[in-house]
């Protein structure tokens, strides 16, 4: 096994106690990269000399004996929807190709100040919509443990990257299940925050009431880990909340006393593939024997999620997009006959199929006739949602469910019918529509090998006893342990 | 036939005087020789930059709504405006739509009618709402159809849109009333209102209410006129869309084949108005509350310390020095309209020196001409209240003659008199030039029965009803006593003379 | 302010010509095959919002946001700005002072 497949917190300590390096660790990954991720697709740009400098400095600094941050040495793999002001940074997407940001995303300041070792730019569905990576302009990610599937999306490339052991840890974006749908599909621990938890700051937005910023890890420790570094308050987003950090790594070894864990029936219903709902009662079954108590909760509106969330999301998604004229950065086509063509050209041009097809819903949700039937009614049936989840929480600590109705889909299985695909969404969303915090952590494989997460989902800012609940279930299972092999591997 | 009435709306945005935009930390500031300097991600709207409300443009903003009577909302919120323009980065305009921050109000506006009288005006005010300015785009003036220029330093200043009802019922009235909200918002320190560098600026919503020859009313299609620039062009640009509306009701007898609302611009050299091709779309701006900026929340004790920090109107304040100070309609107007400062010194004289009514002929004689003449601001004006003030206690109290004390006064402008305070130079000036007026009235008494019996020929004449024979008289008694007050002397030999 | 909120939604019966409204509204270019498959998924997609009728919303207050938090605001002091190279870096054409748009047509005369 390479050095990038053990745990965060195992290279942690390893660094600091001089059985390795950060240049070694560093090197480490990107042969993993250069070796593999032409079958994976995991990175859009990898900063191989950028991350080496950064690497021998803390290695230096550490040889010093300076201070150095929480996460000094640890190569971190960065979405490509956060702003890098030395990287490159597309969002999946030819309107931005070749864009290099003059500024630095909250998170990516966060990370240089935690002294990781940013090694490239992650895979995306196009601006993150879409459940796959297949929407990416610059191919598809795949999940490194069956090639012809995907890697789940639209954080596929992340996912996959701390799946594969191309880094350590990843930093992934969620606003319908784009963190906990890919860490399901690969295999790894992927959370979205509370909505606010993390700065928005330099997250290119989607839709901006839903996007949260969150980690990937290979287990637990890891994930708690990289929230810690980036959660926290930043005045530069107005959405960000003024609450302290927890230590959410020193508790995890506590288990949540007399955890209560709340299902709801619906999420067991038609559609749902029967190796998954194995796979999430089997988890159930283990948190039972944990002395958990897993009760029946009512979520009457959840069947109103993903109409609420495909009015929401692609109605701010066309204002937030708008921007992308090719005017003041991005592309801009030489045909056409003026400017209004020159708008529509452009970005006719530079924008994919999903893309092309979330704005127009959008624009026809907000258009002048239709505001009130669609977007404003969507609102008031997300507070009914929210309500739904406040209630539950009254009785139980956690919700449990499946991830996703199926293990990672062949690629091109779904891309013809985007009814069905947003339909998959259904277990994911409601966390983002409510602002809740949800994590998927590895529960078992198809027969075939592919990945399956549970889902937990808690109430807003208890992170800490999420994690802890998410790292009952680590200790009793080995299922975040096994790791995918290419063919020709060593190991 | 009766005339038609005519009803206009106005709609001003005024910048306002902050240091940074609306939501960066970017200065706020006019600098059109230096495009693109005033930039970060979030007023270039790149992408993945938020926008974070400026406290201080809330608080102007609520000031500006409380001066104009509005009602500020307890809980106000903004949404985004969408429209492609290449001077709107986001492609949205962060604007208020269904929650401004303050709804109603009003302005009164004395305006002179055609007869000459003054009318008192009462404006009402629909809203008035807090957004974000955009970029300029300069246009190739070439006319070779090159490329236009975006210049992004102005995007994202902060700007109140104060929405009027169509109230207004001329062209002068509407300039009146732009005038007066310039006047409020500069005594406010909400805005500097320069109208040069676009700090404030009209749109003009007109249309007139015609009879045809059925005697029925009709009203002629609305007008936006845009780009109202300067207090001329407001008014110019209404008188003539009013004449081209009442031009054009009379050619097509008041039926129209399209009763939309039209936007027109103001072409300021050839004086008239043209049609511009609407934005495409244009009426579908698709509101929606913007998630990335949270609602704001005013409390009432919130609202009464903004209401705490309001000057008193210069409406209120010209009633004042009317009832109060006695002060005529015409010189009370000057010395509101000059702008706060320069009505602060006048009432910093007045109180001084006890007499409003000659403090405001030195204010708006004397001091402004010299401010005119120069250029410049009472700020800077070299005579302080307290100076001018006891210059003009002097003169009352008979120290000085009048005439004296225009020299003392020019003295001072010439920096004569030493270095010390004003007061201290108007002593040394007095003493320098010996313009003192003989207070002592026994010894101009002396001298002037003296001059008498000189003059034998000369007070013969005026005894015999020669009136302009006491020139002479007067005249050589000024010489022999220096800062002696003419009319002073005058009225002495008169009694002497003619008892 | 011309802006009219409320009209009956339509759902699943989307029109060729709606699409291409659409189209104009957001600024996007589609191509034949675009506007033909729109027509019919986004079609689809509205049909299935659909179910939202069913949601009893009477007297429910919108929410916009999953924070409902209030008056975030910033002191009015002055921050780091861009240098103008910095601002037009990414701009697809500029003279190194201004960014370069083609004529702005709205404003010609008649
Ligand atoms: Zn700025």
């Amino acid at each position: 096994m390479t050095a990038c497949r053990e745990p965060a917190s195992v290279l942690i300590e390893r660094l600091s106690n001089g059985e390795t390096t950060s240049l070694e660790l560093t090197e480490a990954c990107l042969a993993e990269i250069t070796s593999h991720d032409g079958a994976v697709g995991a990175f859009l740009h990898v900063a191989g000399d950028s991350a080496r400098q950064a690497a021998e400095s803390i290695d230096r600094r550490r040889a010093a004996g300076e201070p150095l941050g929480r996460l000094a040495g640890l190569p971190v793999a960065v979405k490509d929807v956060l702003v890098t002001r030395d990287q490159p940074t597309t969002c999946g997407s030819r309107m931005l190709e070749g864009w290099t940001p003059p500024y630095d995303a909250h998170t990516v300041e966060k990370l240089r100040d935690a002294d990781a070792v940013l090694i490239g730019k992650t895979n995306m569905d196009e601006f993150a919509m879409g459940s796959t990576t297949e929407n990416s302009a610059f191919g598809p990610t795949r999940t490194p443990w069956q090639l012809d599937c995907v890697a789940g999306g639209s954080s596929g490339g992340s996912a996959a990257a701390v799946s594969a052991g191309f880094a350590p840890l990843a930093v992934g974006s969620d606003t319908g299940g784009s963190i906990r749908q890919p860490a399901s599909f690969c295999g790894v621990v992927g959370l979205k925050p509370s909505y606010g938890r993390v700065s928005r700051y330099g997250l290119v937005a989607y839709a901006s009431s839903l996007d949260q910023v969150g980690p990937f890890a290979r287990d637990v420790a890891g994930a708690a880990m990289l929230l810690e570094v980036l959660a926290g308050h930043d005045r530069r987003d107005g959405t960000s909340v003024d609450q302290p950090v927890p230590p959410y790594g020193q508790q995890l070894e506590k288990p949540v006393d007399g955890l209560r864990i709340g299902i709801c029936p619906d999420h067991f219903g038609d559609g749902l593939d029967p190796e998954v709902r194995e796979a999430v009662e089997r988890a159930l079954d283990i948190y039972r024997g944990l002395g958990a108590d897993v009760q029946e909760i009512e979520l009457p509106h959840s069947r109103f999620a993903v109409a609420c969330y495909y009015l929401v999301a692609p109605s701010e998604a066309s204002s937030n997009l708008a921007r992308y004229d090719g005017i003041h950065y991005g592309r801009r086509t030489d045909d056409h006959d003026g400017l209004v063509e020159m708008y529509s050209n452009s970005r006719g041009a530079a924008f994919g199929t999903e893309v092309k097809r979330r704005i127009m819903l959008g624009t026809y949700a907000l258009s002048a006739g239709y505001y009130d039937a669609y977007y404003l009614k969507a609102q008031k049936v997300r507070r009914l949602i929210q309500q739904d989840y406040s209630q539950a929480f009254a009785d139980v600590d956690v919700i449990a469910s499946p991830v996703a109705p199926t293990p990672a889909v062949r690629l091109g299985q779904l891309t013809d019918d985007p009814l069905q695909m947003y339909l998959a969404d259904a277990y994911t969303i409601s966390a983002n529509l409510a602002g809740l915090p949800g994590v998927s952590i590895p529960a078992g494989f198809s027969q075939d090998g592919r990945p399956i997460g549970l889902q937990l989902l808690a109430n807003a800012f208890t992170e800490d006893r999420l994690l802890r609940a998410a790292a009952m279930h680590e200790r009793e299972t080995d299922w975040h342990l096994a790791t995918p092999t290419f063919a020709g591997d060593a190991c | 036939m009766p005339s038609p009435t005519t009803i206009i709306g106005l709609e001003v945005h005024v910048q306002l005087q902050t240091r940074t935009k609306i939501f960066c930390g970017c200065a706020n500031r006019f600098n059109p020789d230096e495009p693109n300097v005033q930039t970060c991600p979030v007023c270039l709207g790149l992408p993945g930059a938020l926008p974070v409300m400026n406290r201080r443009a809330l608080e102007l903003s609520v000031r500006a709504g409380l001066a104009l009577s509005g009602t500020i909302a307890g809980l106000t919120k903004w949404d985004r405006k969408q429209y492609y323009y290449p001077d709107l980065p986001k492609a949205y305009q962060i604007s208020q739509y269904d929650l401004p921050f303050c709804q109603g109000g009003h302005l009164d506006v004395d305006v002179e009618q055609e007869n000459g009288e003054i009318q008192s005006r009462h404006i009402r005010l629909i809203r008035v709402h807090l957004e974000e300015d955009a970029g300029k785009n300069l246009h190739d003036e070439s006319g070779r159809g090159g490329d236009s220029r975006v210049d992004l330093n102005r995007a994202g200043t902060p700007l109140l849109e104060i929405v009027s009802e169509p109230d207004i019922r001329s062209a002068a009235e509407a300039r009146r009333y732009l005038e007066e909200i310039r006047l409020l918002m500069v005594y406010l320190g909400v805005s500097d209102c320069n109208m040069q560098e676009g700090s404030l600026r009209c749109d003009a919503n007109v249309n007139l209410e015609i009879s045809n020859s059925a005697n029925e009313s009709i009203r002629t299609p609305i007008v936006e006129v845009k780009n109202l620039n300067s207090f001329r062009g407001v008014e110019a640009a209404l008188v003539y869309e009013i004449s081209r509306q009442q031009r054009e009701f009379e050619q097509c007898g008041g039926i129209y084949a399209d009763t939309a609302k039209q936007t027109r611009g103001w072409d300021a050299d050839r004086g008239v108005t043209f049609a511009q091709r609407g934005k495409e779309e244009a009426s579908d701006y698709r509101y929606f509350p913007d998630p990335d900026l949270l609602p704001v929340s005013f409390s009432d004790e919130w609202i009464e310390i903004q209401r705490a920090e309001l000057c008193e109107p210069p409406a209120d304040r010209r009633r004042r020095f009317v009832a109060e100070l006695g002060l005529s309609e015409y010189d009370a107007g000057v010395l509101v309209d000059r702008g706060r400062e320069t009505a602060d010194y006048f009432e910093a004289v007045a109180t001084a020196c006890g007499d409003a009514k000659q403090a405001a002929n030195w204010v708006t004689q004397d001091v402004l001409r010299e401010l005119n003449e120069r250029e410049e601001t009472i700020e800077s004006f070299p005579i302080d209240a307290q100076g001018l003030a006891s210059l003009l206690g002097m003169i009352t109290s008979g120290d000085l003659t009048t005439r004296s004390g225009r020299e003392v006064f020019s003295s001072l402008m010439n920096n004569q008199g030493g270095d010390g305070s004003i007061v201290e130079r108007i002593a040394s000036i007095v003493e320098e030039r010996g313009l003192s007026a003989v207070a002592d009235s026994g010894a101009l008494e002396t001298v002037i029965d003296a001059v008498i019996s000189r003059n034998e020929k000369a007070a013969e004449d005026f005894r015999g009803g020669k009136d302009a024979a006491i020139g002479k008289l007067i005249g050589e008694v000024m010489r022999e006593v220096g800062g002696a007050d003419p009319n002073a002397v005058r009225e002495t030999l008169i009694s002497r003379l003619r008892p | 302010m011309s802006e009219t909120h409320s009209a009956e939604p339509s759902h699943g019966q989307l029109t060729r010509e709606d699409v291409l409204k659409v189209a104009r509204l957001a600024r996007l270019g589609l191509d034949e095959s675009e506007v033909e498959e729109f027509t019919g998924q986004l079609g689809q997609v509205l049909g299935y919002v659909g179910i939202l009728e069913e949601a009893d919303t009477e007297g429910v207050e919108p929410l916009a946001g999953a924070s409902e938090r209030t008056d975030v605001l910033r002191e009015d002091e002055p921050g780091e700005s861009l240098t103008r190279d910095q601002a037009l870096s990414g701009a697809p054409r500029h003279d190194d002072r201004f960014f370069l748009v083609p004529p702005v047509l709205d404003t010609s005369a008649e």
